[in-house]
């Protein structure tokens, strides 16, 4: 699985980036976690408001911090 | 665990949660200051005629008052405004003409949720959805000038009419200097890559599909993020205001910036520029010199310019916008604050 933290490295995209991590400890997913910063490739994905959580290629959340519970259920959902 | 995570999920029990935490609100707001007279005049002994407990008093009091006031402002705000994002923004402006499409911009810049971090990849946004560059500026000009947390405290500090008439000229100023750039034709000094980006994939409209309790998660978020970042200038901003309001003699602030003073707002705006605080931070102070006679015009004036025009800003706008641009945007709407400061102070005189 392919995680990607899209945002300018504003305090919103590092509290995303910790729930993540978190969250694919707690669930012990085989996944790697990555920052995007580009702003071109941000908008390539359809986003506008960051931060955004991108699993596997698909935008799951754009424009808030969803928290913990939320990224658990959301990761859960794509390992499937 | 978060605070959000504790949360009850049924219905019902948010409800009750949202009813209780609006009680609580509204009994910590009424006795704070009685209680604090009791603290410290009752069981301390302090004396309420003595200057330096009045400071003390004042502090404490004004600290509780407007962290309570940010509290339900900043939560009544998120919760409102999770309704609206800057996608569905961009969808109504698509395709619009310059002049109506800066008087909706600049509003719909007031009540769309909007960060600064997110002003580069929305102006990119915007430019790739057919929104004229002057269109966009107004709704990055009236995105921090017009700011909800300053209209909540102006409304409850200074009543309705001042609420207003900030609004009013801000909206204006958005309106104005967006369309100025727009006559201007300033698209040759946006970064050309701007307009070769295209917006891959589907938009994604965060203000869809969330449930009642994420919206309400998203107000308590909101406020325990805002008030950590923003503490340490409300305590200095409230400090000063305390000073000020005790240990200042009545007649020294409005000797050099006064009504009667012709350069007082060119002051006010040439101090606001390069100070970078929220309006949170700011009102506690401008409360202070207004009750000390400085005239309100002068003091918007200087609200207007902290918030509106600042360095963090202008570097990430940096990005997308050459220093041609970025030097216009500031003349324009540096000019529209001074021009809104003068009006304000012959209105209200």
């Amino acid at each position: 699985m392919i995680i990607k933290i899209l945002g300018p490295g504003c305090a919103n995209c590092v509290n995303l980036t910790k729930a993540a991590t978190v969250a694919v400890a707690e669930l012990g997913l085989d996944a790697t976690i990555e920052k995007v910063e580009d702003y071109a490739a941000i908008v390539g994905y359809g986003v506008m408001s960051t931060p955004a959580l991108v699993i596997d290629e698909k935008v799951v959340v754009s424009g808030r911090v969803p928290n913990l519970a939320e990224v658990r259920t959301l990761l859960t959902a794509a390992s499937q | 665990m978060s605070i959000a995570e504790r949360i009850p999920t049924t219905t019902r029990g948010r409800v009750a949660i949202l009813i209780a935490g609006v009680g609580l609100w509204a009994l910590a707001y009424w006795v704070n200051e009685w209680f604090w007279d009791v603290v410290l005049y009752d069981a301390f002994g302090l004396d309420p005629k003595s200057r330096v407990t009045e400071t003390i008093h004042f502090f404490i009091y004004d600290s509780l008052k407007i962290l309570l006031l940010l509290a339900i402002i900043i939560f009544a705000s998120t919760v409102l405004r999770s309704f609206m994002s800057v996608e569905r923004t961009r969808a109504f402006l698509g395709g619009k003409r310059e002049g109506v499409g800066n008087i909706l911009a600049a509003g719909l810049g007031v009540i769309t949720p909007f960060c600064s971090c997110s002003a580069v990849p929305a102006f990119i946004g915007f430019v790739a959805a057919g929104v004229p560059i002057g269109v966009t500026m107004s709704f990055l000009i009236a995105s921090p000038l017009v700011n909800e947390i300053a209209i909540g405290l102006l409304l409850t500090l200074f009543g309705w009419e001042i609420t207003a008439l900030y609004m009013v000229s801000g909206l204006l100023i958005a309106i104005v200097s967006g369309w100025i750039l727009g006559r201007l034709h300033v698209e040759k000094w946006v970064e050309p890559f701007v307009f070769d980006v295209k917006l891959g994939g589907q938009v994604i409209d965060p203000s869809l599909g969330l449930t009642f309790g994420q919206r309400m998660q998203m107000g308590v978020e909101e406020v325990k993020t805002i008030i950590q970042k923003i503490w340490i200038y409300l305590l200095v901003g409230i400090g000063l205001g305390a000073l000020i309001h005790g240990w200042a003699p009545a007649d020294f602030f409005t000797t050099y910036a006064g009504a009667d003073n012709p350069f007082g707002v060119l002051i006010a705006v040439f101090i606001g520029i390069p100070l970078y605080s929220n309006a949170a931070g700011i009102m506690p102070l401008v409360a202070a010199l207004y009750d000390k006679g400085l005239p309100m015009g002068t003091l918007l004036a200087f609200m207007m310019a902290v918030v509106a025009l600042s360095l963090p800003e202008m570097i990430l706008l940096r990005r997308v916008l050459k220093p041609q641009l970025l030097a216009i945007f500031i003349t324009t709407t540096g000019l529209g604050i001074i021009a809104v400061g003068y009006l304000f102070n012959a209105i209200l005189a």
